[in-house]
């Protein structure tokens, strides 16, 4: 630790930060567990379909507290826990004051880690409705910035045809800790056609329970975050990394009952050798992450094709060549109908960094894959999402210096840095069997960092 | 023998020179993470073996129960038993057919075979003298008796006596044994150090094609053998000075192994246990044979697997021609070339009680991904290190790709085994 950290955590240091207007940030709600407080459910439009998911999950909601007028807004007597907006069926833009009336009393009484969660008609009809869908937006991204103590605001695109099953997972999601530094983030679901069956015992503690998820980097880290937490939920994890971090990854496979495989990603056969794995083990694959990346950071001027190549095959084109190999249904151990895939993009993917051409070209380009295969795949059940993390806390960010690192963690609406965890739990809710109506999505998991769109 | 017995695969940790990367390793660590390592690799966590046999050369009287306490380690289920067997050098290649014929046998499905050892652990012993005054000072009924004892003690009771590498029987080191060997059969400098060559070369290429990517697990950072030198050259090698044999000797430091450390692991289960379970195969275990040679008689110390390979054919009715693949332990580079001229020569052969020569090898078979030149010789890894790694060579050449394993040890004693594809 450098003097000046020293400094900053000592007992002054942190009087000093505090007067300078950086306090100490909040601790997150993470987990499975729901807000303290009451969940307020509003539907100005008179739609039923979050109300429905809601009591799939068996949560009760209470009413708004309404603003209709007068200077003085009307408040909560106690802290709620969330406010959930069923913003579907709206039509036109003097409806938005509707929402105002919900969100002005609520926004001083939600809770540390609560909930603001926006539920709105994906962007479809005329002008005004389409003009209204991108408004839902706007307010979205402010209350998640004027939100404080780690409560987070994001919105929910539902397409017409969208069952409250098919919203269920989201919605649980969304009010869990899981969703901790996931914020002011946008996304859509889709109609997936499952029944009120596939959802028996509510929101399953063990959702991945007896389905093989491979994780790519899973020696340490980001991925061996992703290894642990689906393993938590049931998964039986094939963890890949590279045979030099061969010890790491079999500690953690070994913690967590998986299977190792050192293997290079980039080898020409890296994904039939997953698939003879899970063949051989007499399985078959529901699930895999992309998250093994690298950098080479260099600013343009001086980026050789060396640090160029490495990056790109690494954290883009070896995931493209090993998709192609598990989609393929002659590959046995392939990829199942209703199977999942999941890339791990950044924030830089979105904003492009100074010195991380290669880098930010390469997680552009994930987005760019899931995308691009989302639709193909959606007739075989198949869905492709990706993560896009912010600044998260691991051995390699904590090689940033310092006051670097400090404004990194600052500037966000959380004011701190993720947990790998946090990115981990948003691949789990993509690897979620009921998460079939969630593809072609990148959320980032960022706090709502001002890097990026 | 009732039940087929099958190699699943093995791990073992990249072997060095002792004293350096794992300096500060035990066996007992190097061996944890060997079987570690093989767990992760056949997700056996938590899984309960019917048993895990292992050993080491150089072991502390504290690691008399060593197997069962890395069982306790590992990540295998507590009620994994062990045992610690022990046969020189070839100890994991005697723990390979420990549990190979216990499965045979039916009294166990599946196990592990493992070795492990580590000259930088080697129990360090206090002289006899000194050890007979604290026996007398520990008996001693007043403090003042004690401390009229210890007062015995001087400096020159204090040096530690480091474990013998000598032959108890001859005095001679096991380095003095070959070179009278290497003189006898006349085997030459070049040969020996073409052989350490070819050892190098060999390793290094199988690291570079990802051979080693599934039978060996990095430990405390070090990724690849450290002994290992890919620049190795006949150049290079013909400047080192003799080793043994005097100043007309031919064995060098570059041709003979390295005091190394090191541990490996082989995972063994019966044809219909792998089976059930889901676990790969790649070869099946076929036989073995152990022999020993009378070298307090004069004969060759490191010699005895020749007798043995001459009884474990006749036994199955091969030939040298029907092995795909053959593994020769290198000692030293002149015991490999001194085995082969043995296995050619008639009246050598008809001395061991053999009906004759057993045959000249095709060395393009020989030892193709390296050996104990160029990866090192952690005594009681040996065995465990070669037979996943030649079962996996077979598997590539095809079912019924028969393989030979010769593993010399101190004593004079040395075993065979024969492995073939499935």
């Amino acid at each position: 630790m450098k003097v000046i950290e020293k400094a900053y955590y000592s007992p002054v240091g942190k009087k000093v930060a505090a007067k300078a207007g950086l306090s100490e940030p909040p601790r997150l709600r993470r987990g499975r567990d729901y807000p303290r407080g009451p969940v307020v459910l509003a539907a100005p439009a008179g739609s039923t379909l979050v109300a429905e998911a809601l009591e799939l999950l068996g949560r009760t909601s209470e009413s708004p507290v309404l603003d209709t007028g007068g200077d003085k807004a009307p408040g909560y007597g106690d802290r709620i826990g969330a406010v959930v907006l069923d913003a579907t069926g709206l039509t036109d833009l003097t409806q938005l004051e509707e929402l105002r009336q919900v969100l002005r009393p609520a926004m001083r009484a939600i809770e540390g880690s609560g909930r603001v969660i926006i539920v709105g008609s994906s962007p479809e009809g005329d002008w005004e409705r389409l003009a209204l869908t991108q408004a839902l937006d706007g307010i979205n991204r402010t209350v998640a910035k004027e939100l404080r103590k780690g409560a987070t605001s994001n919105l929910v695109y539902v397409d017409p045809d969208v069952t409250a099953v098919d919203l269920l997972p989201t919605l649980a999601f969304l009010l869990e800790g899981r969703s901790a530094f996931v914020d002011g983030q946008a996304w859509t679901v889709r109609a997936a056609g499952l029944e009120e069956a596939d959802t028996v015992g509510g929101p399953a503690e063990r959702p991945l329970a007896g389905l093989t998820i491979a994780v790519t980097g899973a020696a340490r880290g980001i991925g061996e975050a992703i290894a642990r937490t689906l393993a938590r939920d049931g998964a039986e994890i094939i963890a890949i990394d590279i045979p030099p971090a061969g010890e790491a990854l079999a500690n953690v496979a070994n913690d967590i009952g998986g299977v190792a495989l050192q293997l290079d990603i980039t080898a020409p056969d890296a994904g039939e050798r997953i698939a003879a794995l899970v063949a051989g083990r007499g399985g078959s694959l529901h699930g895999i992450v992309h998250n093994a990346g690298v950098t080479r950071d260099k600013m343009l001027a001086n980026l050789d094709q060396k640090k160029w190549a490495q990056v790109l095959d690494i954290n883009l084109a070896a995931q493209l060549r090993i998709n192609k190999v598990l989609l393929d249904p002659a590959t046995q151990g392939g990829l199942v109908d209703g199977g999942r895939i999941v890339g791990v993009s950044s924030m830089v993917g979105f904003g492009g960094n100074a010195g991380q051409t290669n880098y930010a070209a390469s997680k552009a380009g994930v987005i760019g894959l899931v995308r691009a295969m989302a639709p193909d795949l959606a007739a075989r059940g198949i869905t492709i999402n990706a993560v896009a993390p912010g600044f998260i806390e691991t051995e390699m960010t904590q090689l940033i210096p310092f006051v670097k690192r400090e404004v990194m963690r600052r500037t966000n609406s959380l004011d701190q840095g993720g947990k790998p965890v946090d990115v981990a739990e948003t691949i789990g809710y993509f690897l979620d069997p009921r998460a079939a109506g969630v593809t072609g999505q990148v959320i980032r998991v960022c706090g709502q960092n001002l890097m990026g769109q | 023998m009732n039940h087929d017995v099958v190699v699943v695969g093995g791990n073992r940790v990249p072997f060095t020179k002792g004293g350096t990367h794992y300096a500060e390793a035990s066996n007992h660590d190097l061996l944890t993470a060997a079987i570690d390592g093989l767990v992760a690799r056949y997700g056996l966590a938590g899984t309960r073996l019917d048993e895990v046999a292992g050993g080491a050369v150089l072991k502390h009287a504290n690691d008399f129960n060593l197997t069962r306490e890395v069982v306790l380690s590992s990540a295998l289920a507590p009620e994994t038993p062990a045992v610690d067997l022990q046969q020189a050098c070839a100890t994991g290649l005697e723990t390979t057919m420990y549990i190979a014929n216990k499965i045979a046998l039916g009294q166990a499905r599946v196990g592990i075979a493992a070795g492990v050892d580590s000259t930088s652990d080697a129990p360090i012993a206090v002289s006899d003298s000194l050890r007979r005054i604290l026996h007398a000072a520990s008996g001693a009924r007043t403090a003042k008796d004690r401390i009229g004892i210890l007062a015995k003690i001087r400096p020159s009771h204090l040096a530690p006596v480091p474990p013998r590498v000598s032959e108890p029987r001859t005095g001679l080191t096991m380095g003095e044994h070959q070179a009278i060997t290497t003189k006898r059969w006349g085997v030459t400098r070049e040969q020996q150090d073409e052989i350490a060559v070819a050892s190098h070369r060999n390793l290094a290429r199988a690291w570079d094609e990802g051979f080693f990517d599934d039978l060996v697990t990095p430990y405390l950072s070090l990724a690849r053998d450290g002994i290992m030198r890919p620049d190795s050259s006949m150049e290079k090698l013909a400047k080192l000075k003799p080793a043994f044999g005097g100043p007309e000797g031919t064995m060098t430091a570059g041709n003979s192994t390295a005091l190394s450390d090191g541990a490996a692991a082989v995972l063994l289960a019966s044809a219909e246990y792998a089976e059930e379970n889901h676990l790969p195969v790649l070869a099946r275990v076929v036989d073995a044979e152990v022999a020993a040679v009378d070298h307090p008689g004069g004969s060759d110390l490191l010699m005895a697997p020749v007798g043995a390979t001459g009884r474990l054919l006749a036994r199955q009715g091969l030939t040298v021609d029907d092995f795909a693949l053959v593994e020769i332990h290198e000692a030293f580079a002149a015991t490999v070339v001194a085995t082969l001229k043995a296995w050619e020569d008639a009246d050598y052969c008809r001395s061991l009680g053999l009906d004759g020569p057993i045959g000249t090898l095709d060395t393009s078979r020989l030892n193709v991904n390296g050996s104990s030149l160029a990866t090192g010789h952690p005594f009681a890894a040996t065995g465990a290190r070669i037979v996943p790694s030649l079962a996996k060579m077979l598997a590539a050449r095809g079912p019924g790709s028969k393989g030979l394993i010769s593993v010399c040890a101190a004593g004079g004693q040395g075993v065979v085994a024969i492995l073939e594809a499935v």
